[in-house]
């Protein structure tokens, strides 16, 4: 607070709750200081041999009463220069003792933010005599021709026309949820307005997207001069907020925050034009400093007189006062820390997103000072959108010495922040994934979408250095779309899972980690991890204590950093059974719970899980099953929607095209490097906003087919006295189909989707859940890990064995081998040991017989 | 000096002259021609020779506001700064007006008039560059014997620089060179282990410096470096450079003591209301402001990019220089693939098959990368090493006469658990803190697994067990920026050297066959001759590996479909015995034996040859796995 009238003990530090009352006016305060708004500075007390820009604006400032004719009549005549930028803000002082409504009994809030103007090198304005001010005033019919100096902004029109654009602006289709609960046929920023009288929080968010289509040239303006523009916004505002809610009572004035620039998207592309402008720019917080008090006014008490007068800080120094203007004594003036005002002020290091740098270089960082009740908004790790002002500083090498180091310090004052992650805790999150599509790259895209092979392209597009395995590719593909969320939570089945999980499985060396690898480095948010190398702690989360705070801090694993991405887990078969329990919950439920060093919560993981296994006896063994060659609990099995076999076919056409395939790897040209790259570009925007916006349902059609395709499912094991599908296939189905959708850009699923997905699941299962000693699709091997054939056969042997035991008669006790060759020399089959085991298991669970050691007794 | 050397001796003299020429012409785009100016020089013969080099003359011999080259890595990127590009000084008595140039200069003049409507601000890049990790002593030596700036303390010493650095770089003062040799003499491989009871040993200061500077960490990304470090201020086209590129730059030496004024205590105080001052922290500043004395500025004028740093090839600023030098080596080099060919299967105990491998290790390259897929990388995994009399380390010796950069990684597991391999963010100081694994194009990194001993992997031992991994299968080392991680791909040649099979993943492994009994093994090391410096035959072999690199390779139709052939009929008699994963294995074989011959594309018998020795050493290893019953 630059006001003179500041109460002391409320104005330090923020918030000011005290009315100011008149005691606090200094009585012998001269009157120029009444007139000083935030910009001034102590003016005649404290001449400055460097005074910067808006310091020689004050001066000047009566004069341009005397050639401004004030717009409004009913305005007396000495509040006409509140028009002007000059006096922004209501100096409090001359309306102490007035009651806390209407413009002038609010006090103005300082704003640090713009206010740094005056450690910018204003050059131009210096070098120019006072009397050539650019506010040239000539009367005209349009009203005042004053325009701010060094810019072509009319303080006039400029209020005007934000006026006009508050009260007018309508955006019938605007998504933004802080809209939310607007009428949005209505004018917009009247309902903020509104809100801001019933919630009192002073500060009005405006999107400058909004005033660019509204007004181009209120927008340039904006973005060119934000620290002449946006005071004017903030006058206008108030005087609109004031004159529609006279009784409302705020704590200070409305601050206008303009965010959404568009001048800059990324931190790479900041060069010296955009010294001084208003630019957004999006990066990852990395450290954040303690609030620093930054002392924006001192106050300095005679010590002979007990004469005060307070001084402005100006870049960042106080010039003490030598002599005492009252008693004249010299050096007799002493700093009051106590007296003085200061601002809050942090800063804040952000560095550029992952995602929008350049291979092979580092990310830039910036830093960024908050201001206010800016501070502590951001934490370290938040991804931002920063809108802020731009400025660069001088270096002094040495404050003794003259020459400087011709480098600037450059920072960003903080107008506004926009977390862009900042609903991802708490529930889908896609809108906060806006990545933004041009309209050529949407036409595109449609025009791919259109096209009838798009699918057999995509899928073609994925991995092209892998060879074949077209299935497995389309099935990925799927994946990376993804179904439609759904939400039951109200009928009380929670969320149902999107995400398709896939599990790749079959001999080493049939590029699968490359596959994985590939995944990882298309989709925005993938891990990747290996079996060998990952815990279950590394998957999920764990508790460490941060070497800063030295508090206990949650760190994310694997899972919980790709939500909403892909998990990619190679050697999936080497994973402790510790670790890969976790996997459970993550890949049906897609939440993870953690119960650690007195931290207890749920975690959202919903991330698909692209898996690698290796068979046990390094070589798939085409008669065993599934289960029996990759020895994974079924019931993690069973939460995969599609597993695939990547076998060697060993056959001569394959080999062939496999060899011509993998020789052109090593001799093709640049070029055709080149046309690959760019597919995998067009695949990354594909699926970017195939996943964004396109939100596929269930068609009356699609519904039918699917449930025929599930009955049909259920009759083919049903002939055989087996199961052959259990509604999580069905789901399965549903998810694929969906994904189908969405790769063809439509909003319905359809029965060729159905199709389409009954054939892939077919085909994984069919690889997967062949019974390999009946040859029929049996999906019991994967849901409870024994074929039904070879339960049959358990059952029998164990009746045998049972009839056996019965026709030896009363031998309470036999022996265990005994028993087992004279098993095997009734029965005409072949009986393994295991089998044997089996069936001795079976009937003890009967309460038949017990087994001990290596005799058998009947019991009962 | 003759006046002609003027553009070394006083380049700021030169960018000034054209500065203050343009300023009656305002659109003669002085800035591009000044670049053209110092390029054009450079191009005459010999001129490059001429610029006294940063990596071989101390510091404190060069004139400050000269022109130096300075043969470096780039280490980190900092943040780009703004500067006055051109500025405006006041006299103080006159009151008159000067523009000045602030390009190429780290400080300006007395009395800039920060408000003068005639400034122009500009945008450069900061690099911090260092010497390319791992370079041999054979190649500084021989690069710095190349020089023809041969600058004479007397006429270039510049009383400007502070007192302390250069009384303490006094002990060098007397015979530089030879100093610099004995201090970067060949590197131990005992001296690495040594060094692994320290965890950043790595980054101290030389070690005549530590006294001054044993606060300031170079950040070197091997233990044990040497040479200055350099903050390099790029002008123009920063973009084209990336992070662990190999240049050679030549700029304008920048030694202002008012940079180093920063550290001085005095200041502090007077930064305290300074709130864009004290904003940094102390680390930071340490970091990107060092003492001029010990981290100079470099101004960059123009810089190559090294595609080696071979000295005894041409450099490729030259290009048809270089073509006709490769035509005339080309004609050469299965003869001295012979040559070598004997050497080695001298060093590596009478394995000829072996040695094969080896060349074929030693000249591999990842040429291009298919999306994930880095193809041409040729790990090599030597087992059955034997332990006695060091044999591994003199293996590296060997290996480091040859190849230009090197690095020794004693794989034990002390070792293991504490370096730092993967390089890492510090945020506090806002840098890069480098680790070993951040190395140029085509090091060669030695992996001796030998040392490993029984024992538990903490944490970081997994960790860096897995970047070793990563490292090798897809030649990336994802570098940890503690919030993300970020994907830095590299051309590192792997070597590893063990008893059984490596526990890091290999393209490739090979089972050593020595023809030296057991009790004959320390008599023939001991016998075993290591080529003399500079001999002749060395660098051929310097040369013959450096050039294979470099050839250009093709497949033609004709092999194409013979290979195809090969391929299905191999698999038609037993699918077991080749997957898609050998086929890879033996086309890069291929490739790399018609390179390693001298051929540009592949013949039909190159093909046969490669094939003939994967059978070979397929054999040996069944066979190794038949005698060894626990071997996987």
């Amino acid at each position: 607070m630059s006001s003179p009238a500041s109460t002391p003990g409320g104005r330090k530090r923020g918030r000011n709750t005290n009315p100011p009352t008149p005691s606090s006016e200094d009585p012998t305060s001269p009157p120029s200081q009444r007139r000083r708004g935030q910009d001034s500075s102590t003016g005649d007390l404290m001449p400055m041999p460097t005074s910067p820009a808006t310091d020689i604006l004050s001066p000047a400032a009566p004069q341009d009463t005397s050639l401004l004719s004030s717009p409004r009549p009913s305005v007396p005549p000495n509040e006409v220069d509140m028009s002007s930028p000059l006096m922004y803000g209501t100096p409090s002082s001359r309306i102490e003792g007035t009651p806390r409504s209407g413009v002038r009994g609010t006090p103005a809030r300082q704003r640090p933010d713009l206010g740094s103007v005056r450690k910018a090198p204003q050059v131009d304005l210096h070098s120019e005599p006072p009397s050539a001010d650019g506010a040239v005033a000539s009367e005209s019919n349009a009203g005042q021709r004053l325009v701010i100096w060094g810019t072509d902004v009319n303080v006039g029109t400029c209020k005007e026309k934000f006026q006009r654009f508050l009260q007018r602006f309508v955006d019938p289709t605007s998504t933004e949820d802080e809209n939310a609960g607007l009428d949005l046929n209505e004018p917009l920023y009247m309902q903020k307005l509104e809100e801001i009288s019933v919630v009192g929080d002073p500060v009005m968010n405006v999107n400058c997207r909004h005033v660019q289509s509204f007004d181009a040239e209120l927008y340039r303006q904006l973005t060119c001069y934000p620290q002449e523009v946006i005071p004017t916004f903030d006058m206008a505002v108030n005087e609109l907020f004031f004159e529609r809610f006279p009784d409302s009572f705020l704590e200070y004035q409305i601050q206008v925050r303009p965010y959404n620039a568009v001048k800059t998207k990324s931190m790479r592309s900041l060069n010296p034009e955009d010294i001084d402008q208003l630019i957004t720019i999006s990066g990852m917080v990395i450290r954040t400093s303690q609030l620093i008090p930054e002392m924006q006014e001192a106050f300095f008490q005679c010590q002979v007189c007990a004469y005060s007068t307070r001084v402005e800080v100006d870049r960042g120094r106080i010039a003490e006062p030598a002599v005492c203007r009252h008693c004249n004594t010299t050096h007799s003036l002493a700093l009051i820390h106590n007296r003085s005002v200061f601002s809050d002020k942090q800063m804040i290091k952000i560095q550029e997103s992952p995602e929008d740098m350049p291979a092979g270089q580092t990310p830039h960082t910036t830093i960024v000072y908050a201001h206010n009740d800016l501070v502590d908004k951001v934490q370290p790790g938040d991804r931002v959108n920063i809108t802020g002002i731009y400025r660069a500083v001088p270096m002094r090498v040495n404050p003794r010495q003259s020459n400087v180091k011709s480098v600037y310090k450059t920072h960003i004052d903080a107008i506004h922040f926009r977390k862009t992650d900042e609903k991802r805790l708490h529930g889908l999150d896609e809108e906060a994934e806006q990545k933004l599509f041009t309209e050529d790259r949407v036409q595109t895209l449609k025009e791919l979408a259109a096209k009838p092979d798009v699918y057999e392209r995509l899928s073609s597009a994925l991995a092209p250095s892998i060879y074949e395995h077209e299935d497995i590719k389309k099935g990925i593909l799927l994946q990376l779309f993804g179904g439609t969320r759904k939400d039951f939570s109200q009928t009380g089945r929670g969320n149902f899972r999107a995400e398709v999980n896939i599990l790749l499985c079959g001999d080493p060396g049939t590029s699968k980690s490359q596959l994985l690898q590939y995944v990882y480095n298309l989709v925005p948010r993938g891990q990747y991890t290996s079996g060998k190398g990952s815990s279950a702690v590394g998957l999920t989360a764990y508790v460490m204590k941060d070497p800063e705070t030295r508090q206990l801090v949650l760190q994310t694993g694997a899972l919980v950093l790709s939500d909403n991405g892909i998990c990619c887990i190679d050697e999936f078969d080497k994973m402790s059974d510790n670790t890969r329990s976790v996997l459970h919950e993550v890949m049906e439920q897609q939440t993870l719970s953690i119960a650690k060093a007195g931290i207890i919560c749920q975690l959202n993981a919903r991330t698909a899980v692209l898996a690698a296994a290796n068979p046990v006896e390094s070589q798939w063994n085409p008669k065993k099953t599934t289960i029996e060659n990759i020895q994974l609990p079924h019931t993690l099995l069973s939460r995969f929607d599609l597993i695939f076999l990547m076998l060697d076919p060993q056959d001569e056409a394959y080999d062939r095209r496999l060899a011509h395939h993998l020789v052109s790897l090593y001799y093709q040209t640049e070029e055709q490097m080149e046309e690959e790259f760019l597919d995998m570009a067009v695949l990354k925007d594909y699926i970017a906003y195939a996943r964004t916006y396109i939100n596929p349902r269930l068609s009356e059609e699609a519904s039918q087919a699917l449930i025929e395709a599930y009955v049909d499912m259920r009759k083919i094991g049903s002939g055989r006295g087996m199961v052959s599908a259990y509604p999580r296939q069905l789901e399965s189905l549903i998810r694929l189909a969906e994904a189908h959708a969405k790769v063809r850009f439509s909003e319905k699923v359809e029965t060729i989707d159905v199709e389409e997905a009954k054939r892939l699941h077919r085909e994984a299962l069919k690889q997967s859940a062949t019974d390999p000693r009946t040859g029929f699709v049996d999906i019991s091997i994967l849901t409870t890990g024994m074929s039904a054939t070879a339960r049959k056969r358990k059952e029998e042997v164990a009746q045998a064995l049972k009839k056996l035991i019965q026709a030896k008669g009363k031998t309470p006790a036999m022996k265990y081998q005994q028993l087992l060759d004279d098993l095997r020399g009734q029965s005409e089959t072949a009986i393994t040991k295991e089998l044997f085991d089996e069936a001795l298991r079976a009937l003890a669970d009967e309460d038949y017989l017990t087994v001990t050691g290596k005799t058998v007794r009947l019991l009962a | 000096m003759p006046s002609t050397h003027d553009w070394i001796n006083d380049p700021v003299g030169v960018v000034e002259g054209m500065f203050a020429a343009s300023q009656s012409n305002p659109s003669s785009g002085w800035e591009a021609r000044a670049v053209e100016f110092f390029k054009d020089r450079l191009k005459e013969k010999d001129a490059h020779t001429l610029v006294p080099s940063l990596n071989d003359i101390p510091m404190h011999y060069l004139k400050p506001n000269s022109l130096v080259k300075f043969r470096c890595f780039i280490q980190d990127m900092f943040d780009p700064e703004f500067y006055m590009g051109v500025y405006e000084t006041v006299d103080p008595a006159t009151q008159a007006k000067t523009l000045r140039c602030g390009k190429y200069k780290d400080v300006t003049e007395c009395g800039v008039d920060f408000n003068s409507k005639n400034t122009v601000t500009a945008e450069r890049q900061t690099f911090y560059c260092v010497p390319i990790p791992g370079e041999n002593p054979w190649v500084k030596e021989r690069y710095a014997n190349s020089s023809q700036a041969r600058v004479v303390p007397s006429t270039s010493y510049v009383p400007s620089r502070q007192k302390r650095s250069y009384e303490e770089d006094d002990d060098m003062d007397t015979q530089p060179q030879k100093q610099r040799e004995a201090h970067a003499g060949p590197q131990s491989p005992t001296e690495h282990h040594g060094n692994g009871d320290c965890k950043r040993q790595e980054t101290e200061a030389p070690s005549s410096q530590t006294t001054s500077a044993s606060h300031l960490d170079l950040n070197f990304p091997l233990p044990g470096e040497k040479g200055p470090s350099c903050l390099v201020k790029v002008y123009e086209d920063w973009d084209s450079f990336k992070l662990n590129d190999m240049l050679e730059v030549y700029g304008i030496l920048s030694v202002s003591p008012a940079l180093s004024a920063l550290a001085d205590e005095k200041d502090a105080s007077a930064n305290l209301l300074d709130p864009t001052e004290s904003m940094e922290t102390a680390e930071e500043q340490r970091v990107h402001c060092p003492p001029a004395s010990l981290v100079p500025r470099l101004h960059m004028l123009y810089a190559k990019q090294l595609q080696h740093n071979n000295p005894l090839l041409p450099s490729a600023a030259t290009s048809e220089d270089s073509s006709a030098f490769l035509a005339s080596t080309l004609s050469e080099m299965p003869s001295v693939r012979e040559e070598l060919l004997a050497y080695l299967t001298h060093v590596l105990l009478g394995d000829a098959l072996a040695a094969e491998y080896l060349i074929l290790h030693l000249i591999s390259n990842v040429y291009v990368r298919r999306d994930v897929l880095p193809l041409g990388k040729f790990t090599l995994n030597m087992s059955g090493c034997p332990t006695v009399a060091s044999y591994t380390e003199r293996l590296y010796q060997i290996i480091q006469q040859l190849v230009p950069s090197s690095h020794y990684l004693g794989m034990s597991l002390q070792n293991m658990n504490q370096i730092r391999l993967v390089p890492k963010k510090d945020y506090v100081a806002n840098r890069l803190v480098s680790g070993a694994l951040q190395l140029a194009k085509n090091t060669s990194l030695y992996l001796d697994e030998t040392q490993l001993e029984q024992g538990q992997l903490d944490t970081t031992g997994v960790r860096n067990v897995t970047a070793l991994g990563n490292l090798i299968s897809w030649q990336k080392v994802d570098y940890d920026f503690n919030y993300h991680q970020m994907e830095f791909p590299c051309n590192i040649n792997v070597l590893i050297a063990s008893e059984g099979r490596s526990l890091l993943p290999s393209d490739c492994q090979i089972h050593l066959q020595t023809q030296v009994a057991q009790s004959h093994l320390e008599e023939y090391l001991s016998t075993m001759h290591m080529l003399s410096q500079a001999s002749s035959q060395l660098n051929k072999f310097r040369i013959y590996l450096s050039v294979a690199r470099l050839l250009d390779y093709s497949i033609s139709d004709e092999v194409t479909k013979s290979v195809e052939d090969d391929f299905v009929d191999m698999r038609k008699d037993d699918p077991q015995s080749i997957s898609a994963e050998d086929l890879h294995r033996m086309l890069v074989v291929a490739r790399l034996l018609s390179l390693s011959q001298g051929q540009t594309s592949l013949s039909r018998d190159s093909w046969l040859r490669a094939k003939h020795i994967e059978a070979l050493r397929r054999s040996r290893m069944e066979q190794h796995k038949c005698v060894n019953g626990n071997e996987p």
